[in-house]
């Protein structure tokens, strides 16, 4: 019997590590496969070594295209990543601990408030409009106010389950030795919120690093791109030369491949966090 | 407030309740939500009912939802968004609960068929977009030449007009499946193991174990797939429209890509006319399939 078992073990691992080759190693080794090749040779489409390896002159000149627009992008987008999940999860962290903690009659309001965040469609020229009457439409601080927005209600989900497993007594002990709350929540209840932090911090900034649409609309033309935003660029301008094409995607997906190699579990808890519980 | 002045004891103590949870600690989360997403998102059920280029205003009633159910193209956009929708997230649902449960039983390799599904959950739309658009090209693509050595003739992917909405739905099928096989694997964990025991006590086989165990206490979690998925195939834009942007012709539009194609044209009021409908179409499917997989969820 269990000896059986071992064997079905076996054949299903085995036939499931060559489907999931197919399905999904083929594709990640295409775009490496791609991003070696010569302009001629990518062109024809093929899944095949690359007769003579163009990878390193292929990543020196995707780097130095248009005066280094590739470099000022990962800057741009590095910025903008960084900045707006701070801001998510110092404010995050704020409204989900006092809505936690404090029973009052905002708690309704704030809940479907955090609900309609996450469910309503950001109304484009309506934000667009708004920026504009800012002063921050086209502009990094305007794009970073963005994603911190739209990334809120994802974040106060998180840190309002994970301030229950705090205890209050903490809270109340600090207050009675006379700290504010600003002390108490900083010093004393914000250093155990960390592992939930890590997992914002992470689901997040792959998000933002990743996201298209919201540069699109809200930070356009070629002075402040962000890396989607030169990937979307040459696709429409450089037709011919789809080995650049592959070697921006290789490129820029692996500041999130290493993000995945060193937060794995983080990452696995934030985006499975309320299957459990519903 | 008159009745704390009367009684120091309770002012004192609410006070303390209040310092420590201090209201304004919503203020800097609150700014930024009611700035940039509340004070928009009201100004666009005025702006959809007006002729607007951001510096003139004039208002025109239902004409621009008029526009938006006449015409056949923005028409087409808006039936693809319930079926690009209801596709992927019900591809995800079943792909994502028969991947958990291999990945949740005794197998050879399992950490790494684990990281692998979830792998293109880390690429970007716009990369996976690319890789797949030259994947599924029509004659040089690798899809189609592997099949023609099988001797199989491949549809022409996204860009035949019939298979052009669904291929987009396959890759974000694709992408996205990861997510929804964790989301299923932490809901797997969850099942308590007596049931399955006394399950086999009862003499109660695989096919059994899973229709009246596995399915019945996985519920939370297909309730999470399925909300998640809907939200965000409902919404899309940016997988569409990094592969085909709505074509050929208008065939895989969505609300999403309506939406860009006005508001790049310039109709801006229009534009805000498509985010309502699809403001109205999300909340409209979310809200009840919500209330539904929770109060089920309940009575059991």
């Amino acid at each position: 019997m269990r000896r059986r078992a071992k064997i079905r073990s076996v054949v299903v691992g085995t036939i499931a590590i060559l489907l999931s080759v197919i399905v999904f190693i083929v594709p990640f080794a295409f775009i490496f496969l791609m991003a070696g090749k010569t302009p001629a040779e990518a062109s024809l489409f093929g899944f095949s070594l690359p007769t003579e390896w163009a990878l390193w002159e292929n990543i020196t000149e995707v780097l130095t295209i248009r005066n280094g627009l590739v470099v000022r992008a990962f800057i741009n987008s590095t910025v903008i990543t960084v900045l707006s999940v701070t801001l998510m999860v110092i404010f995050a962290a704020m409204v989900g601990y006092v809505l936690q903690r404090r029973r009052s009659r905002w708690n309704p309001t704030v809940n479907f408030l955090v609900l309609a965040g996450l469910i309503v469609p950001p109304a484009v020229v309506p934000t667009i409009w708004v920026m504009q009457a800012l002063g921050i439409f086209k502009t990094i601080p305007g794009m970073i106010f963005i994603q911190a927005t739209f990334g809120l209600s994802f974040c106060v989900l998180l840190f309002r389950a994970f301030v229950s497993t705090i205890p209050k007594e903490l809270d109340e002990a600090a207050t009675i030795d006379g700290a504010g709350p600003l002390r108490v929540f900083f010093g004393v209840v914000a250093p155990l919120l960390r592992p939930a932090m890590v997992t914002v911090v992470v689901v997040q900034a792959v998000n933002v690093f990743n996201d298209f649409t919201g540069p699109l609309y809200f930070l356009p033309g070629d002075e402040n791109a962000t890396v989607q935003l030169t990937l979307y660029n040459f696709q429409s301008q450089t037709l011919n030369q789809w080995n650049l094409l592959f070697t921006d995607i290789l490129l820029i997906t692996i500041p999130p491949l290493v993000m995945y190699i060193f937060f794995n579990r983080q990452i696995v808890a934030g985006m499975t966090s309320g299957a459990v519980k519903g | 407030m008159a009745q704390a002045v009367i009684d120091p004891g309770v002012t004192k103590k609410r006070r303390s309740v209040r310092s420590i949870y201090p209201t304004w600690f919503y203020l800097p989360a609150g700014l930024l939500y009611v700035v940039l997403f509340a004070i928009p998102t009201f100004a666009s059920f005025y702006f959809a009912f007006t002729r607007w280029s951001l510096q003139d205003v004039e208002f025109t009633g239902m004409q621009n939802f008029i526009t938006f159910f006449s015409e056949p193209q923005l028409r087409t956009g808006f039936i693809n968004t319930f079926i690009y929708g209801f596709v992927t997230s019900g591809f995800k649902v079943v792909l994502g609960l028969a991947l958990a449960l291999l990945l949740t039983s005794q197998l050879i390799a399992r950490g790494y068929l684990r990281s692998v599904v979830f792998f293109p959950v880390l690429v970007s739309a716009i990369g996976v977009g690319i890789t797949f658009k030259v994947l599924m090209d029509p004659f040089d693509g690798l899809i189609n030449s592997s099949l023609a050595t099988l001797g199989i003739t491949g549809p022409a992917w996204l860009t035949d007009p019939q298979w052009a909405l669904f291929s987009v739905a396959l890759i974000d099928v694709w992408k996205g499946v990861g997510i929804a096989t964790l989301i299923y694997i932490a809901g797997l964990a969850a099942i308590p193991t007596e049931y399955y025991e006394a399950a086999k006590v009862d003499g109660a086989g695989g096919w059994k174990n899973f229709r009246h165990i596995t399915l019945p206490l996985v519920r939370p979690a297909t309730a999470t797939v399925v909300l998640l998925s809907l939200i965000g195939g409902l919404r899309s834009f940016d997988l569409i429209w990094a592969t085909t942007r709505g074509g050929p012709g208008f065939t895989s539009d969505v609300i999403a890509s309506v939406i860009y194609k006005q508001y790049q044209a310039g109709f801006y009021g229009l534009s805000t006319a498509g985010n309502v409908v699809l403001f109205i179409v999300v909340t409209a499917i979310v809200i009840p399939v919500s209330y539904l997989l929770n109060r089920r969820e309940v009575e059991r």
